[in-house]
């Protein structure tokens, strides 16, 4: 169980942070350099390099190459894994309300 | 009407769901054995067995049958009860696919005789909650490690390889 669930473990905790998920968010309309996604944050640049640090480890964002800029791009693969995951979790459930939903009716034409 | 499942932080899963019935209906269909029978469960589970005090401090108890025979119970204690918006309970596995017990809290909320049920799930650890999100139907089966080490695995696409 150790090593398997290891991938998933740090997308849900890189995903855990509203700064993070806000930088996610601000990349999913392209990519940004470091001063401009620390630009709509109350944060210095080290605090969101921190941030980026964790999306990186994570997978959830890649840096360019050039030396000066390493603009931060969006890696949507660990993302779709884990909203998969709460997709298969949503759909179980989905199932077994849908049962509810047939039950209240009943309930309701016979008081 | 579909549910939508949140993850508002770590140790927690949120799952919200419109119905279309009052409050007071919902509520004794998450309340009353001969109801619960009725719903609960998907994917090949069915509730088989059912027993519940309904007041603060009793106990509750399901017994689910699924594919193969196989069986899975779970309980809990009654931590509030307010008909027809709130109800709190603990609950926890009996063979522990997840170590610990969970808080379970149950919002409804009513309007045009239509309902929002809020479920929020407390996990112990955010190590928890992520199972529990990850094997909605392989509970209580002895074989869903392997199963799980599967998904694992499918997760893990080659590099390069487009979603």
């Amino acid at each position: 169980m150790k090593a398997g669930p290891g991938l998933l473990d740090t997308t849900f905790a890189a995903l855990a942070d509203p700064t993070r998920r806000a930088i996610l968010a601000r990349l999913a309309s392209g990519e940004a350099t470091v001063t401009e996604l620390a630009e709509p944050f109350e944060m210095s640049q080290p605090a969101i390099s921190k941030h980026l640090k964790v999306l990186e480890r994570a997978g959830l964002i890649s840096r360019g190459r050039d030396a000066q800029r390493r603009p931060c791009r969006l890696e949507p693969r660990p993302l779709k894994a884990a909203t998969d995951w709460l997709e298969d979790y949503r759909d179980y459930w989905e199932e077994s309300y849908q049962n509810l939903d047939g039950l209240l009716e009943a309930l309701k034409e016979k008081p | 009407m579909t549910v939508a499942v949140t993850t508002p932080s770590d140790r927690e899963i949120v799952m919200t769901r419109a119905f279309d019935a009052p409050r007071r209906l919902v509520f004794d269909a998450l309340t009353k054995p001969e109801l619960l029978k009725r719903w609960h469960g998907a994917r090949g589970w069915f509730l088989v067995d059912c027993e519940i005090d309904l007041r603060v401090g009793g106990t509750w108890r399901f017994v689910s049958e699924g594919p193969l025979g196989m069986k899975m119970g779970h309980s809990g204690v009654y931590r509030e009860i307010s008909p027809p918006d709130r109800l709190v309970y603990t609950e926890s596995f009996d063979d522990q696919w997840y170590p610990g017990e969970s808080l379970v809290t149950v919002v409804l909320a009513e309007r045009d005789a239509k309902t929002t049920m809020s479920t929020t799930l407390l996990f112990p650890s955010r190590e928890v909650r992520d199972l529990v999100l990850a094997s909605p139907m392989k509970r209580g089966v002895g074989e869903s490690y392997e199963r799980l080490d599967v998904v694992f695995t499918e997760t893990r696409l080659p590099e390069g390889e487009t979603p």
